[in-house]
């Protein structure tokens, strides 16, 4: 117990918890913006992968480090596009498509990296995302903190008002959750719903790229193969835990990164007598244990998952 | 622009829309390929023959078929119930797991049974782990409305920590110099060879078998009319008196078992031990496999033997061109999305406004 | 009127679905501050047109025209802007929002950065207040009344300074006396300069409420009259174009003297909680053999809940439901075997499962038993297919073939087909939740009839209808729910369109109720 609370006092213990989150954040809002808008997108763990490949790759490339934040953001666009395009236009399956596009995006991410890095058992390294640094470590107590913030996590914490501004106070983000809710009214209203759905599957993918940047551009410094590691999935659990509020995104997020970086210290701590697999496990049971709390209280838009048919009798 | 559906879907457009797609799908490939720089025609030639070209390759493509068939299988019926099973993978290792706990530890000594009884017992622990894994989500899905894929999907990634840790400790072999691998299975246990000096087993006509019995009892028997409506109309099915969670139930624990029972294939067939890089994804792989073969059990077969067939030939094809085998994989994904676009196409008309 | 340009002009449109002409050449005008009733009975293709004119469909030929502009075709925006305001049959709200956000919705540009709420809901409550339609903007839009929701539907057009109003079916949520509430509110848009398009397949509103009435019939325009020289009899026979014979109630079954008739279905005291809500506060109902009870009443006052009980797809919280007197759950099996025959509201959805084939759904509550299944496990397609046909043939079922998807037949076939699998098992007690709802009178007037013979030979028969005629050409006995409570179940010579009226508003008392008796 005192290990734990011990913990909570020290500024890395923080700094890790936002390192953690920050992917977390912004995938998770990712995926609200296109639930919200009644799809669901399961391709966000390839997509995060992608994002997380271009990124590094284009900064390797000589883009620098918001060039590649910039093309992984559109590499993630182009991910959502095609998913915009089988689910809403075409009405395929929601879960299939997204599972399609997981395979696809990650096995493309592989393949291009494999051409171009055929034979190196370790990928070259780039300079991340450093801190904020001066003058912010001057301020006391949270100063050390707020110096260690990549921008990337600043644009995250910044993104979580931000969306929440737009979806409940701008034109556009009421037709995003009418479209969510009823696209039949949306489209009797005269708002496009294969647009509007198009549109926040595309930004939400865009996001989820960012996501998959951060963890090479700024958590680590190159890209490596199962670098995602499943952060795609627990964002969708999040999503729910967060019944689809940002500000519950990210407070999810932040519960969530503050039990990893935890368990983290607590393993160094404990020594060999808790097996390190069971410490890994905590993220997933978690992730499980969060849809299992919050299944009898959600209020699921009510669209999601259906297809929407114009004029179909 | 909106889609209208058909009244009559024309037979030659069913038939047109696989080949489309495998048409579609070469066609991105290629692009792929030649970014390589690697020589269109010649590198598909290779896949091929990598794949079926030889005794050697065919044996090949048949044994990699083989688990592909049972998660393939596993996800098929799941999803025929509208269960989306995406723990294929983990339910898979578990069965392997439960395999080589029946089968190898203590030299197999722990059960002192006449060889076919501790076969059949070990194939059985098998899929009672796949599907008491599974048991977990269906439940949350049957009484708390609990999404079963992203439960499912995090599963799996429980499943492989316990691997690893049961590697690490308790199943380690002590014979492998620090690499992580679980003791043999008894060799008595091991599945016979079908073929000499090739690495087919007898697991693969437990899968085509499996899958005809599936077929059956989908087209012949009640169970299976209660599956597909089950799967279709919920609401209408429980309208009509049948019990829609047992049947939920059912479809999750036998999709568990078939692909517990791939595990078990895997290390009684092919390896003879667990280890942690066991399936290159089989149980996602089972996905691709049961959307192409639009959830029919004896299309699933035919799926697999084309995407075991990419994975060997991309492997053999990789050594000689300087394509990544990578590039079964994305075979894979586009051709699993041209599918579903080809068939979408063949039932629905598209019209202007 | 005023002279001018007509505020609408619809020219030779046409539009086909498949196989189905679902308007045929119309031309019609409505002038400026006028009140037109579009008169069919269903599938007469009213809905359709009125889709064209608001954009949800591109017509095949013809155009519309707006105060003499063209308008796009196939935009709703494009109708929108032009001020046509649309209310529709079912809804267009989204139950999660609030009502300012359902009329709020594509009111401004999307691109704005800020909503101007305050300004919305003052405009809001000023027109709220001017017609006479009270909502709570902050109000969430499901947890509203029908009643209510209609009115947000009615001022979701309003809001958008509509010229031209269309209301489509809008009193079939609306008991007799908002009814009449409804046509006097319609006089005030007038006033306020609205030209209004009125649909409906009931005579009477349609005489009471409109200036020019055009009757559709089969997608074409049969005749544009002046109300003042329509009748009744006229419309009908424009609108069905033929004499539809009455079914007539065939001679009862006689009980034989002094035997114990027990019920077929007994309802006491039976109470349905939903969370928070009370769907039935202590009903109680009885329905003997031989006669047909029937529940009259608006959507969204228990309807649902209610059958969801004597369907078996839901118990009661307290009370009991017994068939023949013994008590039955809610496990839909149970009431198959017991011999009730269920046809549900919803067809598409819970009463048959459209992907399988016709012949599936004809036999689809006894699939596990012989001969369409031999051991309980083995299917017995020969069977099947036989049982099929002759339910196909016997209840005039239209199909193609027994092995095509049930989803591809139409609602009448497939209300046919439904009626086919309960009737030809003889039950002796069938429920039958507005079992003629969205079909045309000639299906209306079989099902009546088959409904009526079954009694007359024994059978008990629950009908739970929106459609007071329908209550009135079958019933018996009449019960009216609302608000979860149940009234009496008196005899229907005892009730008037009066009566009720007042009882479906839950404003008549028992006695109130037997003293107006004539």
């Amino acid at each position: 117990m005192t290990d734990i609370a011990d913990n909570l006092m020290t500024a890395s213990f923080w700094i890790a918890v936002l390192r953690i989150a920050t992917p977390l954040i912004l995938g998770t809002l990712g995926v609200l913006l296109c639930e919200r808008a009644g799809v669901l997108n399961l391709g966000i763990e390839g997509i995060m992968s992608a994002g997380a490949f271009v990124g590094w790759f284009a900064v390797w490339q000589g883009a620098g480090l918001w060039g590649g934040v910039l093309a992984a953001a559109m590499a993630g666009a182009a991910f959502g596009l095609l998913h915009g395009w089988l689910t809403v236009s075409l009405g395929l399956s929601q879960h299939v498509c997204g599972l399609g596009i997981t395979l696809l995006a990650t096995s493309l991410s592989y393949y291009a990296y494999r051409i171009y890095f055929a034979k190196v058992s370790s990928p070259p390294t780039i300079e991340p995302f450093a801190g904020l640094g001066a003058p912010f470590d001057a301020i006391p107590i949270v100063g050390e903190w707020l110096a260690s913030l990549t921008p990337l996590s600043v644009l995250a914490l910044a993104l979580v008002p931000a969306i929440g501004w737009l979806l409940y106070r701008t034109p556009a983000g009421l037709a995003l959750r009418m479209v969510g809710e009823n696209p039949a009214a949306a489209q009797s209203a005269g708002v496009s719903v294969v647009a509007t759905r198009v549109s926040a599957i595309v930004a939400g993918s865009a996001l989820m790229g960012i996501a998959g940047a951060f963890l090479t551009l700024a958590a680590f410094n190159a890209f490596f193969f199962n670098m995602v590691n499943g952060r795609g999935w627990i964002c969708v659990a999040l999503v729910v835990f967060a019944s689809w509020r940002p500000g519950k995104a990210l407070l999810g997020a932040l519960l969530f990164a503050g039990f990893d970086a935890m368990q983290l210290r607590l393993q160094q701590g404990a020594g060999s007598e808790i097996p390190y697999q069971l410490w890994l496990m905590l993220p997933y049971a978690l992730s499980i244990l969060a849809l299992v709390v919050m299944a009898r209280r959600v209020a699921y838009p009510q669209s999601l998952m259906k297809p929407y048919r114009k004029g179909e009798r | 622009m909106r889609l209208e559906r058909r009244d009559v879907v024309p037979p030659q457009a069913l038939v047109l829309a696989p080949l489309t797609a495998v048409a579609v799908t070469l066609a991105v490939c290629a692009l792929l390929v030649a970014w390589a720089g690697a020589p269109v025609g010649r590198t598909y030639a290779l896949l091929f023959e990598g794949a079926f070209g030889s005794r050697f390759a065919l044996t090949e493509t048949l044994t990699r078929a083989t688990p592909l068939m049972l998660t393939g299988m596993a996800t098929a019926v799941a999803f025929r119930a509208r269960f989306f099973n995406i723990g294929a993978e983990g339910q898979l290792y578990l069965g392997a797991l439960a395999a080589v706990a029946v089968g190898g530890l203590h030299d197999g000594s722990g059960f002192d049974l006449p060889v076919p009884l501790h076969v059949a017992l070990m194939i059985l622990a098998g899929m009672v782990a796949g599907g008491a894994l599974v048991l977990g989500p269906a439940l949350l899905k049957v009484r708390l409305g609990v999404d079963e894929v992203v439960t499912t999907l995090l599963l799996n990634f429980i499943v492989l920590l316990l691997v690893s840790l049961m590697l690490d400790g308790p199943m380690k072999d002590p014979g492998a110099m620090g690499w992580p691998q679980s003791v043999g299975l008894k060799p008595e246990l091991e599945f016979t060879r079908l073929i000499d000096k090739a690495r087919v087993h007898s697991g693969l006509l437990i899968a085509i078998g499996l899958a005809v019995l599936t077929w059956a009892v989908q087209r012949f028997t009640t169970w299976g009319f209660e599956w597909r409506s089950v799967g279709e109309s919920p609401a209408a099915a429980r309208f009509i008196g049948i019990p829609v969670n047992t049947v939920l139930l059912r479809a999750a624990l036998i999709s568990g078992a078939f692909a517990g029972l791939a595990g078990v294939s895997e290390v009684a067939g092919r390896a003879g031990y667990l280890t942690l890089d066991m399936s290159p994804g089989y149980g996602y792989a089972g996905i691709v496999i049961a959307m192409l073969a639009a959830l029919n059990p004896l299309g699933v077969v035919l799926a697999s033997i084309f995407i075991a067939g990419m994975l060997v030939g991309a492997d053999g094809m990789t050594r000689e061109v300087p394509v990544p085998s990578y590039i079964a994989d994305v075979i894979v994904a586009v051709a699993l999305i041209s599918m579903l676009v080809a068939t979408m196409l063949a039932r629905y008309r598209i019209r202007r406004g | 009127m005023t002279m001018g340009e007509p505020a609408l002009r619809l020219t030779g449109i046409s539009k086909r679905f498949g196989a189905l002409l679902a308007n045929d050449d119309i031309s019609l005008e409505l002038g400026r501050g006028e009140v037109l009733a579009l008169l069919g009975e269903n599938g007469a293709g009213k809905s359709t047109l009125v889709s064209i004119l608001f954009g949800d469909y591109r017509p095949d030929t013809g155009s519309v025209e707006v105060f003499g502009r063209k308008l796009e075709p196939g935009d709703p925006a494009a109708a929108l802007a032009v001020g046509i305001g649309m209310v529709h049959q079912h809804f267009t709200l989204a139950d999660n929002l609030d009502v300012l956000d359902n009329v709020l919705i594509g009111t401004e540009p999307w691109w704005r950065p800020m909503s101007r709420r305050a300004a919305a809901r003052a405009r809001l409550l000023e027109l709220s207040e001017r017609f006479g339609l009270q909502v709570d903007p902050s109000a969430r839009v499901g947890d509203l009344s029908i009643g209510e929701k209609q009115r947000v539907e009615i001022l979701k057009a309003l809001y958008r300074d509509t010229r031209i109003l269309i209301l489509d079916e809008p009193t079939a949520v609306l008991a007799p006396q908002e009814s009449v509430q409804l046509f006097a509110t319609l006089r005030a848009f007038v006033e306020a300069g609205l030209s209004i398009i009125f649909i409906s397949h009931k005579l009477g509103e349609v005489l009471a409420v409109s200036d020019r009435i055009a009757v559709l019939r089969q997608g074409r325009l049969e005749a544009v009259l002046p109300t003042h020289q329509a009748d009744a009899a006229t419309l009908s026979m424009l609108m069905v174009g033929r004499s539809i014979e009455r079914p007539v109630r065939p001679a009862p079954m006689q009980p034989v003297a002094g035997e114990v008739v027990v019920p077929a279905l007994s309802v006491d005291r039976v109470d349905v909680r939903e969370g928070a809500r009370q769907r039935l506060r202590s009903v109680s109902l009885v329905v003997n053999p031989g006669e047909i009870v029937a529940i009259a009443g608006i959507a969204g006052n228990g309807q649902q809940a209610l059958a969801e009980l004597v369907c078996g797809l839901r118990s009661p919280d307290a009370g009991t439901v017994r068939v023949e007197g013994k008590e039955l759950g809610a496990d839909p099996i149970d009431w198959i075997r017991a011999g009730v025959g269920r046809i549900p509201e919803d067809r598409q959805h819970l009463g048959v499962i459209a992907a399988a084939s016709i012949a599936e759904n004809a036999v689809a509550e006894h699939y596990r038993e012989p001969p369409y299944a031999r051991g309980g496990w083995r299917v017995d397609r020969h069977a099947i297919d036989q049982a099929a046909t002759r339910i196909v043939a016997d209840y005039d079922v239209r199909c193609r073939d027994i092995g095509q998807a049930t989803s591809q037949l139409s609602g009448g076939n497939i209300q046919k087909l439904l009626l086919g699998r309960v009737l030809s098992r003889h039950p002796r007690l069938i429920i039958a939740d507005q079992p003629t709802w969205g079909l045309d009178v000639g299906a209306i007037a079989w099902i009546h009839a088959r409904l009526m013979s079954a009694a007359a030979q024994g059978a008990a028969v629950l009908l739970i209808s929106e459609e007071l005629d329908e209550i009135f050409a079958l019933a018996d006995r009449v019960s009216v729910i609302s608000q979860g409570q149940l009234s009496p179940a008196l005899p229907v010579a005892q009730w008037t369109i009066q009566t009720l009226g007042l009882a479906m508003t839950g404003s008549l008392t028992h006695e109130q109720a037997a003293s107006d008796a004539p």
